[in-house]
């Protein structure tokens, strides 16, 4: 089974009726754009402004952050529309105000009592400090709570074991290693649905980060440094995964899909995985780290013992000769984890 | 002999780049061919070149600036039509000059457009508010001037003599060390930007220095007006920031030219500190932006709504917190980078604190218009869109301060949106306004009303159209820097954004239209009085544009808005004050110093980029020996007579006598 086979409707038949319904909504690109052909044809601009007004209001089946398929990705939109309520309190009274008082107290407007000397009220004064104090006040518990709460490093609480999953950034695809079983593939993550995802990044050369707008939160891949990342998938779905730190000419091209699972599926997609491709070994990374862009995705059935490690361990080289030839694998297995 | 420069440096196989060197050059010799068919060389040296007067000065910023503004946004719009063609296909440009079309666009609007407006702004008009004759500094004044202007020259060279960096604005390492990025791009960002910083850093101490010592005799600190005060703290903080930019920036020179190990990945180096100490410089950048924005704004809503400026001490009190606040909150540029829970929390928390003074700020301008008589004149306009736009990004910024929102919405196009929708809502509309409020004093006549207002409408809706649509892209996941995409959902925004941006070139094109037509009919938009406005501040009782000297006696102030108070005597008894005894003015010599040394500066940048190793030998001793004859020059001052002090004085004291009776209160 391939991955592009993994988005078939059938490991969907098993979820429940929204859930179900979300899914229709990930796997298919084409509703959404059969919904902005839809808008293009026969509508008056204004009504077609309004549709998608409401459309974006409800999150629609928008492909981005505010229809999020995991814990941490709904927690980042919640946080998102508390903040963004909280404030509006403020600012649609404050833009409300700027409109009527700009207008009443326009000079043609000779009803308005013109008040020259209104220049200081201790108790406007205090008002005006007050407002803000008090919503910086809400807000910044909610900054504190979430940041800790939502902390990447952060395991998420389930009761299953988290799935490994070591990631690095090279110039410009990803790899992504299953320490577990032993395989490896780039350019394409498969993770199985409603078990947390434990990742654990780094760069093969300069900056990325690893971002999957669905899943939630993104993080910072950087060379000869670990960053963690906690992520779950609770609906099965394709996912667009992608740098978003920009990283050089190749940056675009950093797109990978995240296939979220049925547990069973992914056991399969792991057997599959094993029995075909060639191995990681540390002659195929150093031919997978020269720059490349569009690499077409590829399972390895094997991965040398502890390559994460090795690439984290060496920097990477300060020109952009090939990589000198590998030193015998660590005895630190990161499969011990 | 020529370092690392040869043939291949000039891009004759890419046809844009080079059709827009051509372009520029032809331009620009045309530009002096004019000038000196017409015989104005010897003027413009003498007046212009050479001189050290503040006003001079400032009006030459503001040039650099909207020029450079040109050159900025030709890149948007690159980068816009771009991105609307580039679903699934390669769009017409390919990577590598995308990467340097966006790196370009952020470097030249921060450094090159807003910062020269901004100084340009508080070099003309702080002096005049303050009462006084010129900056403390007035040659290194004109030095600072043209340092920025030689980094401008150094930045559009890399357009026609090899690349520029493709890295983005901020160039971040590794990516921007000798091993990523070997060429010769961030090697012209980076002597680009030293030699202009070092320009912005001598007119920070410039400025501080004028604002803490050189006043009008009872021009207290709280008695100045809130653009000084902004002014100050806005200088206060280049002091405090532009050295940071500039040791980050030694360090990865020196990383870059001689092999040292700061921020690389291998023997010791960390990228990390790059991106923290870029950061706190960045981040009271913005604010050395915005705080004379909100200086101008506080001066026009006053002006227009006929009232003093609502809660002066708490608007000078929010404007010195945001100034040392600025410092506090550099990490929230990069959450994403894997730091703990804490200091998330707790640089997320600061950066909130800092939306404390700021909306102190927007509800005072709310209560300085209440009451008021507002007169929606071009930069009134300008003005309350700003407070209605501010606030709109002000929300964004405050979202992307807590941490888990950030964690969506880092790099994407929703902070691309959120920094667009501050700057230009916030700084750019303020220099706009202050540009056409200050406009006929620099000049003695008036922009034209209505072309003005076409530029405003088509700059204010163009912002929402080309903006909005980059909120919307940015929940919807799309990242920013990309050449290419292949999500069909994101075009429609994209081909909206590029519509918007389209209406803001309509706006640029109307604010160049009313500038010809303005100079043009400029006979019948005369100032005569030098108050236009009705204004309230010391820069309005001289005459527009004012002599050399600005004020042919020093006033004396004796409360806040200095000239008001003067003004409203002189209605009340319909006379003007009596003619003061005229004495002569020293004023310092006119001096090719900053010129000479800019020449040797950009000949110093260029060698050090191409690594013409002889030559920087050169430029240095040249700047060196033109600092020598400067600091041995025997006459360094001259003399007003007088009688020709008080033959200049009478005639503004005349024009504003004619006016006296003239004038209705609107009580």
């Amino acid at each position: 089974m391939t991955g592009s086979q993994l988005g078939q409707p059938g490991d969907a038949r098993s979820q429940s009726a929204p859930a179900a319904r979300r899914l229709a909504c990930a796997r298919s690109p084409q509703r959404w754009s059969r919904t902005t052909r839809l808008l293009h044809r026969s509508m008056s601009p204004a009504r077609r402004m309004l549709v998608l007004g409401t459309l974006l209001a409800a999150g629609g089946c928008s492909p981005g952050v505010l229809d999020p398929v995991g814990p941490v990705g709904d927690q980042n939109r919640q946080i998102l529309l508390n903040s963004v309520a909280i404030m509006l309190c403020v600012v649609v009274p404050v833009i409300l105000a700027t409109a009527v008082i700009g207008w009443w107290y326009r000079s043609s407007n000779r009803k308005a009592a013109y008040r020259p000397d209104f220049v200081y009220s201790g108790k406007l004064e205090m008002l005006v400090w007050t407002i803000p104090i008090l919503v910086v006040l809400f807000l910044g518990g909610i900054a504190w709570i979430g940041a800790h709460d939502l902390d990447p490093a952060k395991p998420l609480k389930s009761n299953q074991r988290p799935l490994e999953v070591q990631v690095v950034s090279l110039d410009w695809k990803w790899l992504f290693i299953y320490p577990e079983s032993g395989v490896a593939s780039v350019n394409h993550l498969v993770i199985p649905v409603g078990r947390p995802v434990h990742f654990s990044l780094t760069s093969s050369s300069v900056m990325n980060a690893f971002f999957v707008p669905r899943l939630g939160s993104m993080i910072y891949t950087m060379n000869g440094m670990t960053t963690q990342l906690n992520l779950q998938a609770d609906h099965a779905g394709r996912y667009l995964g992608q740098s978003s730190q920009f990283s050089g000419d190749g940056f675009a091209s950093m797109r990978f899909n995240t296939d979220a699972v049925a547990p069973a599926a992914f056991d399969a997609w792991v057997a599959q995985a094993r029995q075909s491709g060639p191995v990681l070994d540390q002659a195929t990374y150093n031919t997978l780290a020269i720059p490349s862009e569009n690499v077409a995705p590829q399972a390895y059935r094997g991965v040398a013992p502890g390559l994460f490690n090795t690439i984290l361990m060496r920097s990477a080289p300060h020109t952009k000769d090939p990589l000198p030839p590998a030193p015998a694998a660590s005895p630190l297995s990161t499969e011990k984890r | 002999m020529l370092g690392k420069l040869t043939w291949a440096a000039i891009p004759f196989n890419e046809p844009i780049p080079l059709t827009v060197s051509i372009i520029m050059v032809l331009s620009i010799l045309g530009i002096v061919g004019f000038v000196w068919f017409k015989g104005w060389i010897p003027y413009l040296w003498r007046e212009w070149i050479t001189s050290v007067d503040h006003k001079r000065v400032g009006v030459m910023y503001c040039i650099l600036a909207f020029v450079m503004l040109l050159r900025g946004f030709s890149d948007a719009i690159m980068m816009r039509s771009q991105q609307a063609l580039a679903y699934n296909s390669p769009g017409y440009l390919p990577p590598d000059h995308y990467d340097q079309v966006f790196s370009a666009h952020g470097t030249i609007m921060i450094f090159f457009v807003a910062m020269p407006f901004v100084v340009g702004i508080m070099n003309f008009v702080v002096p005049q508010q303050l009462g006084v004759r010129d900056v403390a500094f007035p040659t290194l004044n004109s030095v600072s001037f043209w340092l920025t202007a030689s980094g401008v020259l150094l930045i559009n060279l890399s357009l026609f003599i090899g690349v520029f960096a493709r890295t983005g604005w901020l160039p971040y390492p590794p990516l921007s060390e000798l091993a990523y990025s070997p060429d010769v791009g961030v090697d012209y960002y980076l002597w680009s930007l030293q030699i202009a910083g070092v320009g912005t850093l001598m007119s920070g101490v410039n400025l501080v220095t004028t604002i803490l010592k050189v006043r009008a005799p009872g021009m207290s600190y709280m008695r100045m007006p809130v653009f000084c005060w902004t002014s100050l703290a806005s200088n206060l903080l280049i002091v405090a920031a532009f050295p940071i930019l500039t040791a980050t920036l030694a360090m990865l020179t020196l990383d870059r030219y001689l092999g040292f190990h700061f921020f690389t990945n291998d023997l010791g180096g960390n990228p990390m500190m790059f991106v923290n100490l870029i950061w706190a410089w960045g981040h009271p950048e913005v604010y050395i932006l915005i705080l004379p924005a909100f200086g101008i704004f506080s001066e026009v809503i006053s002006t227009f709504s006929s009232k003093p400026l609502f809660g002066y001490r708490s608007m000078v009190a929010a404007t010195m917190a945001i100034c040392i606040l600025s410092f506090l909150v550099w990490l929230h540029h990069f959450f994403t980078m894997g730091a703990g829970a804490n200091v998330n929390a707790v640089f997320g928390v600061a950066t909130m604190i800092i939306s404390v003074p700021t909306g102190v700020k927007v509800f005072n301008w709310l209560f300085t218009m209440y009451g008021g008589r507002v007169r929606y004149t071009t930069p009134m306009l300008w003005s309350v869109a700003f407070m209605t736009t501010f606030v709109i990004g002000g929300m964004t910024g405050v979202l992307m301060a807590v941490p888990p929102a950030d964690f969506v919405l880092h790099n994407s196009l929703f902070l691309v949106a959120h920094f667009h929708n501050v700057i230009i809502g916030g700084v750019l509309f303020g220099l706009f306004a202050g540009y056409t409020y200050w406009f006929p004093k620099a000049f003695g006549f008036k922009l034209d009303e209505r072309l003005g207002k076409c530029a405003f409408w088509c700059w204010l809706v163009g912002f929402y159209v080309a903006f909005m649509p980059l909120y919307v892209l940015g929940l919807m996941g799309m990242t920013r820097r990309m050449q290419h995409y292949d999500v069909p959902e994101w075009q429609p925004w994209l081909i909206v954004a590029a519509g918007g941006a389209g209406l803001i070139a309509l706006g640029i094109a109307f604010q160049i239209l009313q500038l010809v037509y303005s100079i043009r009919t400029r006979d019948r938009r005369r100032d005569v009085t030098g108050d236009p406005w009705d204004g309230r501040s010391l820069e309005w009782s001289t005459s527009s544009p004012p002599p050399a000297f600005n004020f042919a006696i020093i006033p004396d102030v004796h409360g806040e808005e200095a000239y008001w108070h003067i003004k409203e005597r002189a209605l009340d008894q319909q006379l003007m004050p009596e003619e003061p005894v005229y004495e002569a003015i020293t004023l310092p010599r006119n001096t090719p110093t900053g010129f000479i040394t800019a020449f040797f500066a950009v000949i110093c940048g260029f060698s050090l980029i191409w690594h013409i190793w002889w030559l920087v030998i050169a430029g240095l001793l040249g700047a060196f020996a033109t600092f020598v004859v400067f600091a041995w020059r025997d006459e360094a001052e001259f003399e007003i007579s007088a009688t020709e002090v008080a033959r200049i004085d009478r005639a503004r004291r005349a024009a504003r006598g004619i006016r006296l009776p003239l004038v209705e209160r609107l009580v």
